[in-house]
Formats: C-alpha cells, sequence, structure tokens
C-alpha cells in the first residue's frame, strides 16, 4: 500500500427523500503515471488508483475506471438521488492491490 | 481506510494476485493502456454506433496554465457512462466513468492531466445505445508532462 492515503467525502448527511444531492470525493495519492523517467533514465513505474466505486447500499452510483491522465490527489464529484435512509460506500483501488474504502450515512428527513 | 482483514486465500484472491503478478512482469504490448489510441478507445466505447454531436456538455477553462491539473467537467441527461479523452496525451483515455440508476443527471467532476494544447474530447453512451459527443480544444502553457 502506498503510505500516508487519506480519503475525503463531502455530501449531506440529512436529506429529503428523492433528493440528488453532489458528492465530492478526495484521496491523497501521487497517482504516479508510468510516463516520467528518472534521473539515471528508468522509467519510473507507474503506481495509481485505477478503480473509483461508490454504492449507496448495493446500489451501484458510479464506477469509474481511472487512468494516469487524472492528476495526483484524485477529485471526483457526482450525483446521486437518495431513495431513502442508508450508507454511502467509497472505494478506491490502488495499483499495488491495496483497497481504500470510506463511507457516509445519511438520513432521509 | 484500508481493508486490513485476516489473510483469506480465495480463488479472487488468488486469480487478483496473478493479475498483480502479471502487470509487475509487465503485460504483453497488446494489454498495455498506452497502447490504446484515442481512436481505438473512442471505438470501443462507442460500440459501433455512430458518434452524434451534442447531447453531452463538456466544462472546460481554453486555456490551462497547468497541464498537471485542469478541472473539467462532464455531464449528459440520460447518459450511463461518460468518458474524457485527451488524444494527445501519452495515455489518451482520462476517465471512464459507468453509471447506476441512482446516478440520475449522470455529471462526472474531475481534475486532469494535458501533456500539451489538443482537442479534448468527452462522449456519452445513452441507454438507448446512441453515443454523443463534444470536443473542445485546451491551450495549455506548461505540459502536465508524465500525463
Amino acid at each position: 500500500m502506498a503510505s500516508g492515503v487519506k480519503s475525503r467525502v463531502k455530501l449531506p448527511r440529512r436529506v429529503t427523500a428523492g433528493e440528488v444531492i453532489p458528492i465530492k470525493t478526495l484521496i491523497t495519492h501521487r497517482m504516479e503515471s508510468g510516463q516520467r523517467v528518472d534521473e539515471a533514465g528508468a522509467v519510473i513505474p507507474r503506481a495509481i488508483i485505477h478503480r473509483f466505486t461508490c454504492h449507496f447500499e448495493d446500489e451501484a452510483v458510479v464506477d469509474i475506471e481511472v487512468h494516469p491522465g487524472i492528476a495526483t490527489n484524485p477529485f471526483f464529484e457526482f450525483r446521486a438521488r437518495v431513495p431513502r435512509s442508508g450508507v454511502f460506500r467509497f472505494a478506491w483501488y490502488d495499483d499495488d492491490g491495496a483497497v481504500y474504502t470510506d463511507s457516509q450515512a445519511v438520513e432521509v428527513v | 481506510m484500508e481493508e486490513d482483514g485476516p489473510v483469506e486465500v480465495t480463488r479472487r484472491g488468488t486469480l487478483m494476485s496473478g493479475a498483480s503478478l502479471l502487470l509487475a512482469l509487465g503485460l504483453p504490448g497488446a494489454l498495455r493502456a498506452q497502447d490504446v489510441t484515442a481512436e481505438q478507445a473512442v471505438a470501443a466505447f462507442a460500440g459501433g454506433a455512430p458518434l452524434v454531436p451534442g447531447g453531452v456538455s463538456l466544462r472546460l477553462d481554453p486555456v490551462a496554465e497547468d497541464g498537471f491539473k485542469v478541472p473539467v467537467v462532464v455531464a449528459a441527461e440520460g447518459a450511463e457512462a461518460l468518458m474524457i479523452v485527451a488524444p494527445r496525451n501519452p495515455v489518451p483515455v482520462i476517465a471512464l466513468a459507468r453509471f447506476g440508476p441512482l446516478a440520475v443527471a449522470p455529471m462526472l467532476s474531475t481534475r486532469m492531466r494535458l501533456a500539451r494544447t489538443q482537442e479534448v474530447m468527452a462522449l456519452a453512451r445513452m441507454a438507448d445505445g446512441t453515443v454523443r459527443q463534444v470536443a473542445q480544444r485546451v491551450e495549455v502553457i506548461v505540459g502536465g508532462c508524465g500525463a
């Protein structure tokens, strides 16, 4: 696992039923593209987050194939309709096999 | 944040570690992302459907001072998938997002790397199989080399 990886998700905690909410996510990751060379001229191996997913309970909200063209500290914002109270779960898949997860509950009021 | 459970040997886990090993050894040329051209990626996304202009929005500054971090917003009403392509990047596909039913008003906002001045493309595959397309030229002042 890459060291010092921290994720942040931002979405409203209290919503009305059926409301469409913005969801912002961020994770600290250097996203080494695999295109750069070091001082000795050797290619620095690719080391990126290659997939990001968001689920509400069992339902997929978005599944993103992430390529090296995504900037350092990947940021994704998207929208989701909240049908009822439940938990949004987030997962970032690292090239090194690590999966970083985060979650946040939302309450329909 | 990281799942740090007990080590279990599963079929999936074994397959995954095999895949990681392949990655470490370097995949055969044909499978490397770098070898997928913008045209191939667009063709794979479209799945044979013609590209219809419009119906997808691409919000992007016409001038990017810093090619390492270029904000971009893509949205298309009724899309099941969105793709951002920078044809003159070493790896042209930036991201491909597939949306579930809860993602009404599909939209993706992110920050990308642009290696040089080019026409950035956004594509949307609609639920009925049609593919919409829009492109915008971005002048890149300092290229995000290594994109």
